[in-house]
């Protein structure tokens, strides 16, 4: 798709001996919101530092408008990073307890827009300051003097000031509070949609995702397993794993709560087959491709068309 | 009936420097034998300071006030000598990281049986039995497998297990859960629930089940206690709280839990401001900054939690001068 602002063809990522990812293809359109679900070391947060590039392919394209990224020289990716900013999950630990609100905010734009007087930047980080929801005069104030939540959003302002096109979000609400989660999700719905920025939201906690995230990404021990719509994955989840992940959420009613069926992660062919209830022949030797549903939905299951979701 | 934990007007401060802070403030909460309550509250609420103080686990420069009993036992102002007769054997714990939570450097099989070694005098060979036994109770799979295998070599939802086995051995009458399934993932938090359900049925258990999800707390505890800053604002039977809460607290929690089914919002729910400092003596409710309905009175008056229907179906607590209408 050529107007995607980022394509990640038949990407693989390799830590020695260990596949962390494989065979990752996906592309994410200009102001799009993109959720990313998946357990823990199913490779989400491997997927975010490859596509920033902090850490490097075995093989396949990161496409970039149309550019191929993995050929930028190390000055062209400097300068390219200010369009793709990342935030992570632990807001305190995220920031540098000895600089200022203030500093910290202006920072990304000493190094990118060298251009500016001091002046100048202290005017821009008051009003990236009101615009996520603190208030000018904190920029005086040092990080142990906030809350998490406000450490979030101090961490966005960071991220947000140079108005980059991409923002990747690593899990940026699991470590808040239930009351405080919607105060952020609500924010970086606002500025996804204000300021056009694509997101690629990580998460575990698929509740998130479905309010926030206009499609969704599903990866299982390296491999997207499902690609689709938020209606559609929520409404008609295809693979046996995102159905599980789905029956597992509990809910407020107190009672449906299903476990995944319990066996153990077998090797050769569908990577999910000693966990699945509905594995048989082709799944035992075969790792299955992304295959579509429909236009807008992939799945990675040699059944999909026999499992049904209830 | 008796109750397994008795805990009465309870107050537990630090002083760190010249500040004060009242993490827990006169809470009274009774636990009856084979009963699991819910204690739901956000961080700095007081919910594990609480019951560390239960556990006489608190550090020696925090002050306590009121009194708990645990089947009869004073708890506070004890040794540690004649706090470690009852914890680990009567009167367990388990905590959110269940990787901190063992030794690194034993085998699973050395740290299970170490535990009946020392409080129940088995001997060595009798207790690695026994914790085969208990290992193939919680569902671990391989379990004499396992016994060989250091706590690095498992994952994070078998070494909960592991964890639930240790705190089993010695036959508790009380479990307190810190947050049990926080770390875990979704699938595998599903099967930590599922297990504490089926051994609460097996073993008549009473169990304390702390988390700041509200989801978890709603499918295992009998009775939900919500707390603010410090104190328990709202105390119900399970389905009664979920069907209506009266205090605006409960009420903006429940709202704020998002869902997989129904419709979507086109904001997500959540609740203004932030909650007080534990270090805050302000004269009103703790809540009245962030209440959408709090009155004049809410602010200089602070309302003590009253009962309504006790002993009756509709048996409840709430600390709230405006309830919300059912």
């Amino acid at each position: 798709m050529s107007d995607a602002l980022l394509e990640v063809r038949k990407l693989e990522v390799r830590f020695g001996g260990f596949t962390a990812l494989e065979d990752v293809t996906f592309h994410l359109h200009p102001g799009e919101s993109l959720g990313l679900v998946g357990e823990s070391g199913s490779g989400k947060s491997t997927l975010a530092r490859a596509i920033l590039r902090l850490i490097p392919p075995a093989s396949g394209d990161l496409v970039w408008s149309g550019d191929n990224m993995l050929a930028w020289p190390a000055g062209e990716l400097r300068r390219r990073r200010r369009d793709m900013q990342i935030i992570f999950q632990d807001p305190h630990a995220s920031l540098n307890p000895r600089l200022s609100v203030g500093d910290t905010i202006a920072e990304p734009l000493k190094i990118f827009s060298a251009e500016l007087s001091a002046s100048e930047r202290q005017a821009r980080v008051r009003e990236m300051l009101e615009r996520v929801g603190l208030s000018a005069a904190m920029a005086e104030r040092y990080p142990h003097e906030f809350s998490g939540g406000q450490c979030q959003r101090i961490g966005i302002a960071r991220a947000m000031i140079l108005r980059p096109r991409l923002l990747i979000c690593d899990e940026p609400v699991s470590s808040l509070d239930a009351s405080i989660q919607g105060q952020i999700v609500n924010l970086l719905a606002d500025l996804q949609r204000e300021w056009g920025t694509a997101l690629l939201f990580i998460s575990h906690n698929l509740a998130v995702v479905r309010h926030l995230c206009q499609r969704v990404l599903v990866i299982y021990r390296g491999r997207l397993i499902e690609i689709a719509p938020r209606d559609a994955l929520f409404a008609a989840p295809r693979h046996p794993y995102t159905q599980a992940l789905l029956a597992a959420v509990p809910d407020l009613t107190g009672g449906s709560v299903a476990p995944a069926a319990r066996a153990h992660d077998a090797p050769g062919g569908c990577a999910y087959h000693g966990r699945c209830g509905h594995a048989q022949g082709l799944c035992l030797t075969t790792v299955p491709p992304l295959q579509p549903v429909d236009p807008h939905h992939d799945v990675a299951c040699h059944r999909w068309r026999e499992v049904v979701y209830s | 009936m008796s109750a397994v934990l008795a805990v009465d007007a309870l107050h537990v401060r630090f002083r760190s420097g010249n500040e004060t802070i009242d993490a827990v403030r006169d809470v009274s909460l009774r636990v009856a034998a084979a009963e699991c309550v819910g204690i739901v509250g956000e961080s700095g609420s007081g919910k594990t300071v609480m019951f560390l103080a239960a556990m006489g686990l608190l550090p020696r420069h925090a002050h306590t006030e009121g009194r708990i009993r645990f089947e009869g036992i004073d708890m506070l102002g004890r040794t540690s000598r004649e706090l470690n007769q009852v914890r680990g054997s009567r009167l367990a714990m388990i905590f959110q990281d269940p990787m901190t939570s063992l030794t690194p450097h034993l085998t699973i099989g050395t740290q299970l049986a170490e535990v009946l070694v020392s409080h129940a005098r088995l001997t060595w060979r009798d207790a690695r039995l026994a914790a085969l036994d208990m290992l193939e109770r919680v569902r671990l799979p391989q379990p004499a497998r396992r016994l060989e295998q250091y706590p690095h070599e498992l994952s994070g939802g078998m070494r909960q297990r592991v964890m639930i086995a240790m705190s089993l051995l010695c036959k508790p009458s009380l479990l307190i859960a810190d947050e049990p399934t926080t770390a875990l993932d979704v699938t595998v938090q599903a099967e930590i629930i599922l297990l504490l359900r089926t051994l609460r049925a097996e073993l008549k258990l009473a169990t304390i089940l702390i988390s700041h999800d509200l989801g978890v707390v709603a499918g295992l505890a009998d009775r939900i206690a919500v707390m603010y800053a410090g104190r328990i604002v709202e105390s119900a039977r399970t389905a009664v709280l979920l069907r209506g809460a009266l205090h605006p607290y409960t009420a903006a929690l429940l709202d704020c839990v998002p869902r997989l089914k129904g419709p979507r919002w086109d904001r997500m729910p959540f609740i203004p401001g932030s909650a007080p400092s534990a270090s805050s003596r302000e004269p009103g409710c703790a809540f009245a900054p962030r209440c959408a309905a709090v009155r004049e009175r809410c602010r200089s008056e602070r309302p003590s939690l009253g009962a309504l229907g006790a002993g009756g179906p509709t048996d409840r607590q709430v600390a709230c001068h405006f309830p919300l209408a059912t």
